[in-house]
């Protein structure tokens, strides 16, 4: 037990994140004070500089916002134009679409869960001092990982910023005998995905619940490519109606922008959200899994994000398979997408959680104007507000260990801070 | 003896192409074998102190902080070796370099007194010495094994400097350009993706930056129309996107005046 009423602690480099952030708690007279998530990702300007390019240009260009997460901003943004321009892409399109975001949350949640957040748990820095002594284990991870990648790389031309997306479809669509070798390599994946939720439901797990609402997308099935926007008290709202309902704004502990509904307080996306509001749109196998892992209807305990991201590894992996199996070839891989004057949005569920965004396209065909929400900065001001109550719990913990319990909880969110298209202040306070 | 360490940076960019280095999944584990991992904060919490042997730099220079971090990481590293369009080109957000930041932040950000940036995005290369530079948007991660194998055998890494053209031909595609009239970059792009995007039939775009094959004698962007196939706007834009910066010499007219015609109000 430390006497010390007064302290500061600093996280100057979070490790196993993506992108730069930087943590500072203040406790005086023995309370937490302050609690700061900062994001010291320098601005790269996407949304300025989308202006005056060309309605097809979008979805290349914003996958380099997020080497992690590309397909997540290449389909959100060929939703939004697609939207401005009247165009709907379904059917076997649509299918493909989906298969490749499969690959993206496998290779995405396998990344998280694997290689950034199990050492926590087991008490390891990282996985490369995990494989030391679990080798198989993290060679499990690996496997599951280029599953994934494999997706991506077959339907995508690669796995980082993939190359055959288009506003409207694909640059190539993939005939089913290439499909083949994928499904076997998917086949074993779910062996894997399975042994994933079985190994990280034996982890322990700290007692604490989030009082945040969720939201995430809703459709017939499990939520990626599109849907409605459920809040957890059952109001939806359309992607149209995204900005109607969140709003950014600055609040006076922090120079980040903290995301928040119009109507009431912040809120949680991601896989907690969207586990808790489709449950039942899981496969029976992902289904399964979860009660396997002790999961209930709802989750709220953001400690087990590792299990609900590993059942969803599971649902991806089943969905994945599910579409090569009944997939046939479309007559052509992309509907036209003619430019035409107006705006569009789009929402998706990045493997982080909901992803919005909007343009404009002008009268001469080009964009005018681009807004983007990723998910890390609408979960920012619940993820501080946590931190806030996990701190105030563990006070009695010296320094050492509550500053690397922080840093544990934070990578319970998966902040993805290069996705941090704008967060607001760059100042930097290192200890 | 102690195996050789290595150390990851990262500066302002995606995390894609550290990420290919966690991408290597065959390899990894055998690679962290043979090379010490000792700072990696993508991967590991255990940041070791330096001197490194070898640092892999990702990211461009865009803030005061950053410009003295990469004099910091150049003292500690024996060899410097850059990766990726952003550490080697500036990257897609030097497209701030030719516009007025100032309106930039005030697009993006409500109260733009508080982003503390500097007016340009700048290759690593502007400010340490650099002792290899890996091309591509995000890098090829075989390429990158290479680029690791070749330091620790002591060689040259193999990767070649001729265009994305040839890559096409080994690999046996049909010219996009020549069979379909698709606008592409190919002729005076680097080689390293190994033809990814005529393979799937577009053009490509660029994303491993301009070819050296191309030389002193590079025509300026309206000799090179007829031969991409593109009109003046598209071979604009296409040419200042990924690696504006180093493309640039490639184009006629100033991408500051095509900010001015083509932004709207
Ligand atoms: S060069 Fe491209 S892939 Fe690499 S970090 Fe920069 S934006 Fe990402
Ligand atoms: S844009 Fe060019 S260099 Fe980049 S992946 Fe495509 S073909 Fe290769």
């Amino acid at each position: 037990m430390t006497h010390r009423h007064d302290r500061t602690l600093k996280v100057g480099a979070l490790a196993r994140v993506e992108g730069e952030g930087a943590m500072y708690v203040r406790v005086r007279d023995g309370r937490v004070e302050k609690v700061r998530l900062d994001i010291y990702e320098p601005p790269r300007f996407f949304e300025a500089f989308l202006r005056g390019r060309a309605h097809t240009e979008p979805p290349d260009i914003t996958a380099r916002i997020c080497g992690i997460c590309p397909i997540a901003y290449q389909m959100s943004a060929c939703r939004a134009i697609e939207d401005a321009c009247g165009v709907t892409v379904d059917g076997p399109l649509g299918d493909l679409r989906r298969l490749l975001y499969c690959g993206e949350w496998i290779e995405s949640h396998a990344l998280h869960v694997y290689l950034l957040h199990a050492p926590d748990f087991l008490g390891y820095p990282g996985a490369v001092e995990m494989a030391r002594d679990q080798r198989p284990v993290v060679e499990r991870g690996l496997r599951l990982k280029k599953a994934g990648n494999a997706v991506m790389e077959l339907l995508g031309g690669r796995a980082i910023h993939p190359v055959n997306v288009r506003v409207g479809g694909f640059h190539r669509t993939p005939p089913r005998t290439e499909l083949a070798p994928l499904a076997e390599t998917l086949r074993r994946a779910r062996d894997d995905a399975l042994a994933t939720v079985e190994w990280a439901a034996g982890f322990e797990f700290p007692d604490f619940e989030h009082a945040h609402e969720h939201l995430a997308l809703v459709a017939d099935r499990y939520p990626l490519e599109g849907g409605i926007l459920r809040r957890g008290t059952g109001r939806s709202f359309t992607a149209a109606e995204f900005e109607e309902n969140v709003v950014e704004e600055q609040v006076p502990h922090s120079t980040a922008l903290h995301a928040r509904f119009t109507d009431g307080g912040t809120y949680l996306a991601g896989p907690l959200a969207r586990y808790s509001l489709n449950r039942e749109r899981l496969s029976p196998l992902a289904r399964q899994a979860a009660d396997l892992a002790g999961l209930g209807p709802v989750c709220r305990n953001p400690f087990r994000a590792i299990l609900v991201r590993s059942v969803e590894i599971v649902y991806a992996v089943d969905e994945a398979l599910r579409i090569i199996d009944g997939y046939e070839p479309p007559p052509r891989p992309a509907v036209p997408v003619p430019p035409r004057e107006g705006t569009g949005c789009g929402v998706t569920e990045a493997p982080r959680g909901v992803l919005y965004h909007r343009y404009a396209i002008g009268p001469d065909g080009l964009i005018a104007a681009a807004r983007i929400v990723p998910p890390t900065s609408q979960n920012q001001a619940a993820i501080e507000h946590d931190l806030g109550r996990f701190v105030a719990s563990r006070l009695h913990l010296d320094d050492h260990a509550l500053t690397h319990q922080c840093e544990q909880a934070i990578r319970n969110y998966d902040p993805c801070i290069s996705c941090s298209t704008h967060f607001l202040d760059l100042t930097v306070e290192r200890s | 003896m102690g195996r050789p360490t290595l150390a990851v940076w990262k500066f302002a960019s995606c995390d894609g192409c550290q990420l290919s280095l966690l991408d290597c999944e065959d390899e990894l584990l055998e690679l962290a074998g043979q090379i010490e991992i000792v700072h990696f904060l993508e991967a590991s919490a255990a940041a070791g102190d330096g001197p490194y042997d070898v640092s892999l730099v990702e990211g461009s220079i865009t803030t005061d902080a950053d410009r003295a971090r990469i004099r910091h990481v150049r003292r500690v590293s024996r060899k410097l070796i850059t990766i990726g369009a952003c550490a080697t080109a500036g990257g897609v957000q030097a497209l701030r370099n030719f516009a007025d930041v100032e309106e930039f932040a005030s697009v993006v950000y409500a109260r733009p007194e508080y982003v503390a940036t500097l007016a340009t995005s700048t290759p690593i290369a502007a400010h340490v010495p650099v002792d290899f530079e890996l091309q591509g948007c995000p890098i090829d991660r075989r390429q990158l094994v290479e680029v690791l194998a070749a330091h620790l055998a002591g060689r040259r890494p193999d990767v070649p400097d001729h265009s994305v053209c040839f890559e096409c031909k080994i690999r046996g595609n049909v010219c996009v350009m020549v069979a379909h009239g698709t606008p592409c970059l190919g002729p005076i792009t680097h080689a390293g993706c190994g033809a990814i995007c005529p393979s799937y039939g577009r053009g490509c775009y660029g994303c491993f930056g301009p070819s050296p094959t191309w030389g002193g004698d590079r025509p300026n962007t309206r000799g090179l129309l007829p031969w991409l196939d593109m009109t003046e706007g598209e071979a604009r834009r296409v040419l200042s996107t990924f690696n504006v910066a180093a493309f640039r010499e490639a184009g006629e007219r100033e991408p500051r005046e095509e900010a001015g015609d083509d932004a709207s109000p």
